[in-house]
């Protein structure tokens, strides 16, 4: 069987513009939150959000180095965050000058959980205020979800599959198992996957705010109102930004001597079938999709040292996902560390599964796991259970496992490890 | 160059992102300016906005260079 390693990475988040810093930031316990500033939410129940710092900030994002200002111009931020970090993947993986041959086998799967809401909220203020003839032509493909895969696919010239998931917060890790599914099954023998999103915007932060699912406790502390499976939790911050990885089918990635980073062995999908926005009350979703991710990797819960959990700070989800985890676990779990960076950079929705993987995939090739912040009072169901409190911690990391679960009641797990 | 020739490139560099020095008189949006007809369909918006001009579907379809966008608003501004 064909086997898919990552060979390059690519970030954009609230800790930074590029993988090191963001990486490095992490793991010194940053916060990438604060009072929202792209536009005044004082009216807004919610105040606060993990934006992507501008170009001059310590650890800012530039958008100039890999995005046409052309294409800045017409498209939504998403977007652009999606290309740079494809970039990125592309010029790690040292794949900048593919042959036409290796570009018809070269494609793209990079997804969004609602895509281009900034641009969907003002060109619809145009339309009030100035009439239709005011609207972009640039409206529908500077917004569309799979226009990251487009631009991508044009501006290096990949010509294999061209795809976009949409599962709203479990995009990302969808999009990484279906690409190292399409590469398995010999569609492709490189996919740049992941996701990307941008909807910290009047309507955007409104609309989650009023499905009761921010935080809204901490808007005089925005450090520290991500707070995963804290006692204190009231809802997730939300972030944005994108992350990609480059996966390649192994002998083709061993054969031009790449560096290859890890292998992805496992991938589980699951529907809770149960409501659009609560979880399954019994975590059923969630177990059966780890449960799935572990069994096609061929591992062992004992051979799992990390596991990025959705853990997005939510009252109801954090403890049905850490009983799902301790079911599929058993004993197993006393030597597991389990941690939800979303407690550092927020939830970046459709990002999120992507970003988390890349996190993943440092923590194997460092020896190392990233912190839960604010993890003060942990809640009753947590105890015997390694959270990684405030810290990052030094340890053993041979496999890892990625949870993403999303609206709708989709879940997605992906299992990698060390080759 | 005239008031209407400076603004009509500021309008351009901003749009296309091309640098200023590109955006002679004579050049073509497309040929010379990496446009596409979608780009123009957005320029002839902004010159509209700028100027206060209605310029009609038909019209707009003439307007290749720049020299003909000036030439067009100097004739139908108020």
């Amino acid at each position: 069987m064909r086997r898919v390693v990552v060979t390059g990475l690519g970030l954009v988040t609230p800790l930074g513009g590029d993988v090191e810093t963001t990486w490095a930031n992490i793991l010194a316990a940053k916060s990438g939150a604060g009072k929202i500033s792209r536009f005044d939410a004082s009216d807004q129940k919610c105040h606060i959000a993990c934006e992507v710092k501008p170009a001059d900030h310590e650890y800012g994002f530039d958008p100039n180095k890999r995005v046409d200002h052309k294409v800045q111009r017409q498209v939504d931020p998403f977007i652009v965050y999606g290309i740079d970090a494809a970039g990125q993947a592309i010029e790690d993986a040292g794949l900048t000058d593919m042959d036409e041959a290796t570009r018809l086998r070269a494609g793209v799967s990079i997804g969004s959980g609602i895509g281009g809401l900034p641009g969907i909220e003002s060109e619809s203020l145009v339309l009030a205020e100035k009439g239709p003839g005011r609207v972009s032509p640039h409206f529908v493909h500077g917004r569309l979800i799979n226009l990251i895969s487009g631009q991508v696919s044009i501006k290096y010239g990949l010509m294999g599959p061209n795809h976009a998931v949409v599962t709203a917060c479990s995009t990302g890790a969808h999009s990484i198992g279906d690409a190292a599914r399409m590469i398995r099954d010999d569609d492709a023998d490189i996919m740049l996957a992941g996701g990307a999103e941008a909807t910290i915007c009047p309507i955007g932060i409104a609309g989650f705010a009023q499905a009761r699912a921010l935080s809204t406790n901490f808007n005089d502390q925005p450090e520290k109102a991500s707070r995963p499976y804290d006692k204190d939790r009231d809802g997730f911050v939300m972030g944005e930004g994108a992350g990609v990885v480059v996966l390649e089918e192994y002998e083709h990635a061993k054969a031009r001597g790449a560096k290859i980073y890890c292998e992805v062995v496992g991938y589980g999908l699951s529907g809770d079938a149960y409501h659009v926005t609560a979880p399954h009350p019994e975590g059923s979703g969630a177990f059966r999709s780890m449960q799935m991710a572990l069994k096609k990797s061929g591992l062992q819960p004992s051979d799992i040292d990390y596991i990025n959990a959705h853990g997005t700070s939510t009252p109801l989800g954090d403890e049905l996902e850490l009983g799902a985890v301790r079911k599929l676990f058993g004993n197993a779990i006393a030597n597991v560390s389990m941690s939800s960076t979303k407690s550092a950079i927020g939830h970046l929705l459709g990002g999120a599964g992507a970003v988390e993987s890349i996190f993943c995939i440092l923590a194997i090739r460092d020896q190392i796991v990233p912190p839960t912040l604010n993890l003060d009072n942990p809640s009753e169901g947590t105890a015997g259970v390694d959270l990684v409190p405030h810290k990052a911690k030094n340890r053993e990391v041979r496999a890892v496992l990625n949870n993403s679960f999303g609206f709708g009641g989709t879940n997605a797990s992906l299992v990698m490890k060390a080759v | 160059m005239s008031e209407t020739a400076d603004r009509v490139k500021k309008i351009v560099v901003e749009h296309l992102g091309v640098d200023a020095e590109k955006v002679t008189e004579e050049a073509s949006f497309i040929d010379d300016l990496g446009a596409d007809s979608l780009d123009i369909v957005e320029l002839v918006m902004a010159f509209e906005e700028e100027f206060g001009v209605e310029i009609p579907d038909d019209a707009a379809e003439k307007i290749t260079t720049v020299k003909d966008a000036i030439s067009y608003i100097d004739s139908n501004k108020g």
